[in-house]
């Protein structure tokens, strides 16, 4: 097994008095997709945006430490910039700007200063293999983003996260809005992907949880109930709620 | 009484109280045009006024507006738009966004009479800029600072949030996100409030006549006094020197206004197709 990229120690997080998560502790290993899945308001969310610092609400309090690549995002002297900029995220709603094609995809390399047309150039064309969009839009770059379907939408997106680069990529259940067949492009794109990135997959269903990741873990109300290899997890659960869950008696 | 009836009688109040609205400006446009036109030529236009305004053109008046609005927004515009990213980017809802939203508010309702005084005594005496454009420019830039402020807040407002959550999740910083996805978004909006200033400005007299004074030669220098079109329209209808060419100063006074605000909501109307 690979080495872990992100190790989760003892993580509480209380957000305005209230429990968000309690105690979570977890590894995920590089080259990986690690599934996170639960009921909604059961903190998978919320622990996704700890990974790459952009957890906000009013009176945050954490404990425990979270380390990225080495580095604990939840303590004071973490870079945010620079953590983002290897760790990046997809939202569940594709959100593209309102700019080309090829200006979506360079926008992170841009606001880091990189000028380089060949540079740009190459990034884009990465960032849209690796999301398997470039036969779709490589002769109209120039084009406006929003013209593009929802499906497509969601795979720029990631193609824009993977233009940086990034070694992990956070997915926030991307392909929620999404019709099957933009789904099913959106999780073979992740399983070429892993192969040099690691992936944290949130999502509430099961089933694309079953399909995609390796590994994965269940969370219920802030804590976390179990985790392991996915195809042990979905055939013989330790815990019962996790059976529950998966056969589908609540969540 | 019916209701069926108390209905016709609301309705038919409500619909002439509209038309009577617009009837009076149509009145007041109609009697400037009228009594205008005639006297606008290319002459009155590019010409200074000689003896008093009596005779000749309005040259300087146009200069000297023009002068003045670019100082005054020159101030307003970075201040304005300043605080409006400063209230909505970077502050939490709280006491601080409350105080400085009241302020201007109140700001927005201190008559333009006691600005015009404010600034005479500050600008023009105190600090000693005398009467010039400088004077001018900066009472007006406090004139219309509450307009730009709100509706830069509104328009920066208006900028979806997942675009900001983008520009962080892929590292940018808040500025960055401010300046290549924030400002350039809410721009239209921005320049509509801008525009709506500029129809206030050009118009203003009180102010402008007590910090820009009334010198008729045309400005160059920011410390050389002016007048402004609506002054000049105030001071010679009002001291009786000559009512034609009031009424054609007043006439070119509502073409300017009118076209802005034509302008302005064109491209308000413009900006919000745009966003849905």
């Amino acid at each position: 097994m690979q080495p872990p990229v992100i190790e989760a120690e003892n993580v509480s997080l209380k957000a305005a008095g209230k429990n968000v998560l309690n105690h979570i502790t977890l590894k995920i290993h590089q080259n990986e997709i690690f599934g996170i899945m639960g009921p909604s308001g059961g903190g998978k969310t919320s622990f996704l945006r700890l990974i790459n610092h952009t957890f906000r609400a009013q009176k945050v309090e954490t404990e425990g430490h979270l380390f990225v690549l080495g580095k604990d995002a939840l303590s004071e002297d973490i870079n945010p910039t620079s953590l983002r900029r290897k760790v990046s995220m997809v939202f569940a709603t594709p959100v593209v700007l309102p700019m080309s094609i090829f200006e979506n995809l360079v926008y992170g390399l841009r606001i880091q200063g990189i000028k380089g047309k060949s540079t740009l150039q190459m990034a884009a064309e990465r960032g849209l293999k690796a999301a398997i969009l470039w036969e779709e839009v490589r002769d109209r770059l120039d084009k406006p983003a929003r013209k593009l379907s929802g499906g497509q939408q969601q795979r720029l997106c990631i193609a824009r996260a993977m233009a940086m680069s990034p070694d992990i990529l956070l997915l926030d259940e991307p392909t929620s809005g999404l019709d099957p067949i933009s789904t099913f492009r959106i999780e073979e794109a992740l399983k070429e992907l892993k192969k040099k990135h690691t992936i944290v997959l949130v999502s509430n269903n099961t089933k694309q949880i079953a399909r995609v990741t390796d590994r994965c873990a269940f969370f219920l109300m802030g804590e976390l109930v179990e985790t392991g290899e996915t195809s042990s997890m979905f055939t013989v659960p330790r815990e019962k709620k996790t059976d529950d869950y998966i056969a589908g008696r609540f969540g | 009484m019916t209701p069926r009836r108390a209905e016709h009688i609301a309705l038919g109040l409500m619909i002439s109280g509209a038309f009577l609205a617009l009837a009076i400006l149509f009145f007041i446009i109609a009697v400037i045009m009228i009594k205008g036109l005639p006297h606008i030529t290319t002459r009155f236009l590019l010409d200074n006024p000689m003896d008093m305004g009596r005779a000749g053109g309005i040259f300087s008046t146009i200069v000297s507006t023009v002068y003045l609005l670019i100082v005054s927004l020159i101030i307003a515009i970075p201040l304005g738009v300043g605080t409006a990213i400063y209230l909505t980017e970077y502050t939490v809802e709280g006491k601080i966004t409350k105080i400085v939203r009241f302020g201007t508010e109140c700001l927005a309702g201190v008559p333009s009479i006691i600005l015009g005084l404010f600034g005479f005594i500050l600008f023009v005496i105190k600090l000693g800029f005398g009467w010039s454009v400088l004077s001018g420019g900066i009472s007006l830039a406090i004139m219309i600072l509450p307009v730009i402020i709100r509706t830069s807040e509104e328009a920066i407002k208006a900028v979806p949030q997942s675009f900001r959550d983008v520009n962080e999740v892929l590292g940018g910083s808040k500025w960055q996100g401010v300046t290549r996805l924030v400002l350039p978004n809410a721009a239209p909006g921005i320049l509509t409030g801008v525009i709506l200033s500029v129809g206030r400005g050009i118009g203003e007299t009180a102010v402008v006549i007590f910090t820009l004074g009334t010198s008729l030669r045309t400005p160059f220098s920011i410390f050389d006094s002016g007048r402004s079109m609506a002054v000049h329209f105030y001071i010679i209808a009002r001291e009786g020197i000559s009512m034609a060419n009031a009424y054609a100063t007043a006439a070119v006074l509502v073409f300017s206004i009118l076209f802005i605000n034509i302008f302005s909501y064109y491209l308000m109307h413009r900006f919000v197709k745009g966003r849905t």
